[in-house]
């Protein structure tokens, strides 16, 4: 209760909502994303996301861009998935074109974007911890993290946005020492993951603040199209890697994680399994990258397309990246438009948050993995 | 789960769960307490790295963007023609090319480069540049640590003044 001044009294009553801003600036919402959340108390009845303060027009630039000139600014809508990203635009321009890609260029790609993966779940799962509260996670993800990166600075040049895989292949050949480095890196991710699961996994507040909270049953993530882990925690099985497989994913065996509680807890468990899923099939495709040297396919300096429209689709680290392409047989596309799974992933959590508490929203939007870029492009 | 309030319990049954949980919460603790504090007395696990206290040591991966150069022989020799298409290729028009006719010893006019402008400041690093140059002039540098105090330095003149075109490249 608080008091004004004796004509003026404010109550704040038992049912009373008030509207409280959450964002844009907030450091778990990882980016520049607002909630306008009402309140009750500290519960939440309701939430409303609002985003589009990093929307960069990605996808207009890419009405002006050259096939090769798009691949860049692919990197910069889901950073965290920069060489998935890039293959989907190659992809799509691959079939577009009708070319077939040597084998070697599929295997690697293919690689590459299980590390990928890999490291976006350990960065996933440092800052989820540190959205918990637990500060020491933030290290050890980020130290094992770094091994990664080193691989993709070694080879690549950068070591988030690589710009490395284009139509037709590569930019250049992989480092000598790539092979050798993700032997090293296998084994050493084995030792690590599970000290994260006694880590955090294990910890007695991570289980109380995530489990039963958020629940997404499968109807709604089907309903909302949550992809990815997102939404292989609720069972719905959706991994475009097992239904669709595109580069090298059709001569390994990739199981799909899927959890069926659908609560933040399942969303843990299925990023964290996937990561063991992802090393192992970096250890089946490891030793099947075909000898020689051509990472790519002659490609005509200037990319036509021929009229149409083209769909490509394939699994980020946040589930299931599109790519819509209409070419009218110039060298700019027509109109591009990305299917980004960060904004299906988004919206749920209006539904997801409603009845727990503010902290506890903070853990759902952690699960979900949102990265903001991706959502606003 | 744990911590879910169970009606039919009695008192003794209640006390027993509420100690058996805080025993479980204890020993979870423990448990990432043990793992920590590994760490904290192994010192040989320490990859932080005293930046910028080692400098002299750090050296960046051969194939490391930290800017576009464009590389000159001992005789201040580049092998840009000013071609354009570099500039062409920019996503982001940091480069700009600036040619210059040119006599030739023979008294043939051609056209030659006479600034190869490069803007740090807005270069993605897509390495497109690299990559489509004909005559492979440009590579990209080691260099990282790029801030400066007003952003006009991050604009430079790639070719070093005086220099030429290498003999073997035909200049266009
Ligand atoms: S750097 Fe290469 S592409 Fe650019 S103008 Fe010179 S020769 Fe042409
Ligand atoms: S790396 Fe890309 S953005 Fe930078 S100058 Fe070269 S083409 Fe332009």
């Amino acid at each position: 209760m608080a008091q004004t001044s004796d004509s003026h009294q404010v109550i704040i009553g038992e049912h009373e909502q008030y509207t409280i801003n959450m964002g844009p600036q907030h450091p778990s919402t990882h980016g520049v994303l607002r909630f306008e959340l009402s309140l009750e108390g500290e519960t939440v009845v309701g939430v409303r996301s609002h985003c589009g303060y990093i929307h960069r027009g990605i996808e207009k630039m890419c009405e002006v861009s050259t096939y090769q000139q798009i691949i860049h600014l692919t990197d910069r809508m889901d950073y965290l998935s920069a060489h998935i990203n890039n293959e989907a635009v190659s992809l799509c321009v691959e079939k577009a074109l009708g070319i077939e890609v040597p084998e070697r260029v599929k295997v690697i790609r293919t690689i590459l974007s299980e590390l990928t993966r890999v490291g976006s779940h350990l960065l996933w799962w440092s800052a989820f911890g540190m959205d918990m509260g637990a500060l020491t996670t933030f290290f050890y993800g980020m130290r094992d993290r770094e091994k990664i990166l080193d691989i993709f600075e070694e080879s690549c040049g950068g070591r988030l946005l690589q710009s490395f895989i284009c139509p037709g292949g590569l930019m250049h050949d992989v480092h000598p020492n790539f092979v050798a480095r993700i032997r090293e890196l296998i084994p050493y991710l084995r030792k690590k993951l599970p000290e994260y699961d006694r880590l955090l996994t294990g910890n007695i507040i991570l289980q109380e603040r995530t489990r039963n909270i958020g629940v997404l049953s499968r109807q709604q993530a089907i309903a909302w199209g949550v992809t990815g882990p997102s939404g292989r925690g609720s069972a719905f099985s959706c991994d475009v890697r097992v239904h669709e497989p595109y580069s090298a994913y059709d001569r390994v065996k990739v199981n799909e994680v899927l959890y069926h509680q659908g609560d933040t807890f399942a969303r843990y468990r299925v990023r964290l399994d996937e990561i063991h899923e992802s090393l192992s099939i970096l250890e089946q495709l490891i030793d099947q990258i075909p000898e020689g040297n051509d990472y790519a396919v002659k490609m005509k300096p200037i990319i036509k397309l021929p009229a149409g429209d083209y769909y490509q689709r394939v699994e980020t680290a946040r589930g299931e990246l599109g790519v819509y392409m209409v070419s009218d047989g110039e060298k700019y596309p027509v109109r591009v438009k990305f299917r980004s799974p960060n904004f299906s992933n988004l919206f749920v959590i209006e539904q997801l948050a409603v009845g727990h508490k503010i902290a506890d929203l903070v853990a759902i939007s952690g699960s979900l993995d949102l990265v903001i870029p991706d959502i606003d492009r | 789960m744990i911590n879910h309030p169970n009606k039919e319990l009695g008192g003794w049954q209640l006390f027993r769960k509420y100690f058996s949980e805080l025993w479980f919460g204890i020993r979870t603790l423990l448990k990432g307490l043990r793992i920590t504090s590994g760490y904290f007395f192994s010192p040989k696990e320490i990859i932080t790295e005293q930046y910028p206290e080692n400098r002299a040591t750090l050296k960046m991966f051969d194939r490391f963007k930290g800017e576009v150069i464009m590389s000159h022989t001992a005789e201040n020799r580049h092998r840009c023609t000013g071609c354009g298409i570099c500039e062409m290729n920019c996503p982001n028009g940091s480069i700009q090319v600036i040619t210059r006719k040119e006599t030739t010893p023979e008294g043939k006019s051609v056209r030659g480069l006479d600034k190869h402008i490069y803007h740090l400041g807005m270069c993605t690093f897509c390495g497109l540049c690299v990559k489509s140059c004909p005559s492979d002039a440009l590579a990209f540098g080691q260099k990282f640590e790029h801030a400066v105090f007003n952003r006009h330095h991050l604009t430079k003149v790639l070719n070093q003044p005086g220099s030429l075109l290498q003999k073997e490249i035909k200049a266009s």
